[in-house]
């Protein structure tokens, strides 16, 4: 090359000066656009959370309390223990709601007719006699006395008393008439309403009486769905990442699992709960709506997440670790145990934990195989009907009382709240054994 | 331990003839750039390991041709070469360590004292406890210090007992000129040691499981001189039990060090000698262009 050459081809140094000057504005303008597009879209995003957790909260949060009513309630001998024997049998089978009725009488007296009457018993809910019961067969020295007693109300009230009831509409429009309106205001006035924190809802199964109705079932019936999801999911997940990653030849064989695995993380989860019907319901004959299904179809669903987790946790441990360990003489197990696994673990567990959040959330599977039943007991083990979270929220948000729209609201708070957790615990797992070489 | 020393030479003759590389070439081939058969002797009078035509293929790459090359027991030899020539390749044949790579091919002959290291009958965990390696950048295990000179010796099954591990541990820190520095603090990992000491580490690992040969694969190469004066002070303390093969990219590094020097050259031994006379006197045209500068 030479010197004309040269200074042709290169323009004045003045004029790159102004070229630069004259376009930089245009350039600055083009990134605090884009900086601006970025800020709108998070504070967009933002908001709608914002909106969404208010909401949940808000309706959900009038759930966690629940309305009892202070009754005098006189244990009378006559309708417990006629016998005066005191024998357990006796006092199980007594008609406690006799009691509840005549404590009931005695405070609205004026109240006669058989549909008035009616609708006053109506006020309690219909579990309050067991909770008699309860207070008599662990002292039956109460017989005879009489106690004020905190019985819970019915839904209707507990609506009234959070002011989810419009007295203004008219009397034909509202699941209360204006006659229990008035007895509800008597006992308001007389201080016999107190609103308590909701055990219930945490201890009691499913009921078609919301004040009864409870998440206990759909949370036990999570947790023995997991269980099994997790204990078959996670051995499987990382036997089959660790063969494929490093003891697996690379072959056209090898290379079609994978690109199987990645296909079946994206299969719609409905399918799988086909699957899982046809499977083990129908051709393994295993019960329906059980947990240990449950979780047999979710495994299947979690299991690609974990391997791809699994596998990129194993790539991202440096290969001169490998070759340290096999340098010193330890076989390929002996490496993978002893080194290469304990690296990839952090990383393998956060994959875990992230493909289990998914699972809880997982509702669509689940009713293919039965799990969408009513069930009111709480399940004792993986074979007994049960339902989940998700499908509780699904077959509440179907119903059209009040008292289970908050239900509804509270299931998905409780059901928010173990996501969160569970995808904290992936964070600190990762920033805990996060290392650096 | 320097009671190894077997006489390989009867067990060799049987095996592969060692002279088969030692007709004296002529001087016009010498100085040919074409010529790349090796020059020089390229057998030991106490050969650790005898390699006879060796070739290795990466895939369709023929990445070393036709070595042949004996490694003297307790001596200290250096592969040098341009990058790319097939040191390190062959450094890594030693003790199997290519077996990891799925597209790699070796033929040819390779024996450890009287085994044929590529046997069947051998094993890769057998070979590379005695066919210790130390890695060009430092990668000490991410477990404490302690640990990193135990693994293996307990994998190995090497001892009985917490007494005879802690001995052996400090022994081989000892050994590795290391002790003074870590001894406080044997409980944290080995990564939180600065580079050479690092690599020292690496070296007691290797050293505590008693191997009869050491391969290092240009082990200074990402240290300080300071660093790297110490272990090369290392290596020549090391030699008096053990054999050691290193690659290197410093010539002067390999004057230092070594008794031999093999010059590799685009997969082809070109030139093997004692180190004085490879560095003063290359008898190869491109021995001489490389020790004076001209490439690489």
């Amino acid at each position: 090359m030479n010197k004309s050459d040269d200074s042709a081809a290169t323009p004045p140094r003045r004029d790159i000066k102004t070229l630069v000057n004259a376009g930089l504005k245009r350039r600055h303008a083009a990134e605090r656009r884009f900086r601006w597009y970025g800020l709108t879209a998070i504070s967009l995003g933002l908001t709608f959370v914002v909106l969404m957790f208010a909401n949940i909260i808000g309706k959900g949060y009038p759930a966690f309390w629940q309305t009892y009513i202070e009754l005098p309630i006189t244990f009378d001998a006559a309708v417990i223990d006629p016998t005066g024997t005191r024998d357990p049998e006796t006092l199980a089978n007594a008609d406690y709601a006799a009691l509840i009725r005549a404590s009931l009488r005695g405070l609205f007296p004026q109240v006669e007719g058989r549909r008035d009457l009616r609708a006053l018993y109506g006020l309690i809910s219909s579990n309050a006699p067991h909770r008699l019961r309860g207070e008599i067969l662990a002292d039956p020295a109460l017989i005879g006395t009489t106690q004020p007693v905190q019985v819970l109300a019915s839904a209707e009230v507990d609506t009234l008393v959070k002011g989810n009831i419009d007295r203004t509409l008219d009397e034909s429009l509202r699941s209360i008439s204006d006659q229990e309106i008035a007895w509800i205001d008597r006992l308001t006035a007389d201080g016999r309403l107190t609103k308590r924190f909701n055990t219930i809802l945490f201890s009691n199964g499913d009921s078609r009486e919301p004040e009864q109705a409870g998440i206990r079932g759909a949370l036990m019936g999570s947790f023995y769905t997991l269980l099994i999801t997790f204990l078959l999911s996670f051995p499987i997940g990382v036997a089959t990442a660790v063969y494929l990653e490093e003891f697996a030849p690379k072959n056209r064989w090898t290379d079609l699992i994978e690109v199987n695995i990645n296909n079946l993380a994206a299969v719609p989860s409905i399918v799988f709960g086909l699957l899982g019907l046809a499977v083990f319901i129908n051709f393994f004959g295993l019960p329906r709506s059980a947990p240990l299904v449950g979780g047999l179809v979710l495994s299947l669903m979690t299991l690609p997440v974990i391997i791809i987790a699994g596998r990129a946790a194993l790539t991202s441990v440096p290969p001169s670790i490998r070759e340290a360990a096999l340098g010193m003489g330890a076989s390929k197990l002996q490496m993978v145990s002893h080194h290469v696994l304990p690296l990839a673990m952090p990383g393998m567990l956060t994959g875990s934990i992230i493909g289990m959040a998914r699972a809880l959330g997982e509702s669509a599977p689940l009713l293919m195989i039965g799990m969408v039943a009513f069930i009111v007991d709480v399940p004792r083990g993986f074979t007994d009907p049960a339902t989940v979270l998700p499908v509780q929220i699904y077959l509440w948000a179907d119903l059209p009382e009040r008292a289970f729209v908050e239900r509804t609201s509270a299931a998905i708070m409780v059901l928010l709240g173990f996501m969160i957790l569970m995808n904290g615990l992936a964070i600190v797992l990762r920033k805990r054994f996060e290392r650096r070489w | 331990m320097s009671t190894t020393m077997i006489e390989t030479k009867t067990a060799l003759d049987g095996a592969v003839n060692p002279d088969v590389r030692e007709a004296p070439l002529s001087s016009a081939q010498i100085t040919d750039y074409d010529h790349r058969q090796t020059v020089g002797r390229i057998t030991a009078d106490n050969p650790k390991m005898a390699c006879r035509e060796v070739n290795v293929y990466y895939s369709e790459k023929h990445a070393l041709r036709q070595v042949s090359l004996d490694i003297g027991a307790n001596e200290v030899i250096a592969f040098i070469g341009p990058s790319g020539c097939g040191k390190s390749t062959f450094l890594r044949c030693l003790n199997r360590m290519n077996d990891t790579i799925v597209s790699c091919r070796i033929t040819g002959h390779i024996q450890l004292d009287q085994d044929n290291i590529y046997d069947k009958s051998i094993d890769v965990v057998q070979l590379r406890a005695r066919v210790g390696m130390v890695f060009q950048k430092p990668n000490p295990f991410p477990k404490s210090i302690y640990e990193n000179v135990a693994y293996g010796p307990r994998i190995h099954g090497m001892i009985n007992g917490k007494a005879e591990l802690d001995e052996l541990v400090y022994a081989s820190l000892e050994r590795a000129g290391l002790t003074k520095e870590v001894e406080k603090r044997m409980d944290e990992p080995g990564t939180s040691l600065s580079g050479g000491q690092q690599q020292r580490l690496c070296i007691a690992r290797a050293i505590a499981v008693n191997p009869e040969v050491i391969l290092m694969d240009e082990p200074c190469s990402a240290l300080d001189p300071i660093a790297t004066a110490k272990i090369e002070e290392l290596i020549d303390e090391l030699r008096e039990n053990y054999t050691i093969v290193i690659v290197t990219h410093s010539m002067q590094q390999a004057a230092r060090v070594s008794q031999r020097t093999a010059y590799f050259h685009l997969g082809d031994l070109i030139e093997v000698g004692e180190t004085d006379q490879i560095f003063t006197n290359p008898r190869h045209k491109l021995t001489e262009d490389y020790i004076t500068g001209r490439f690489g």
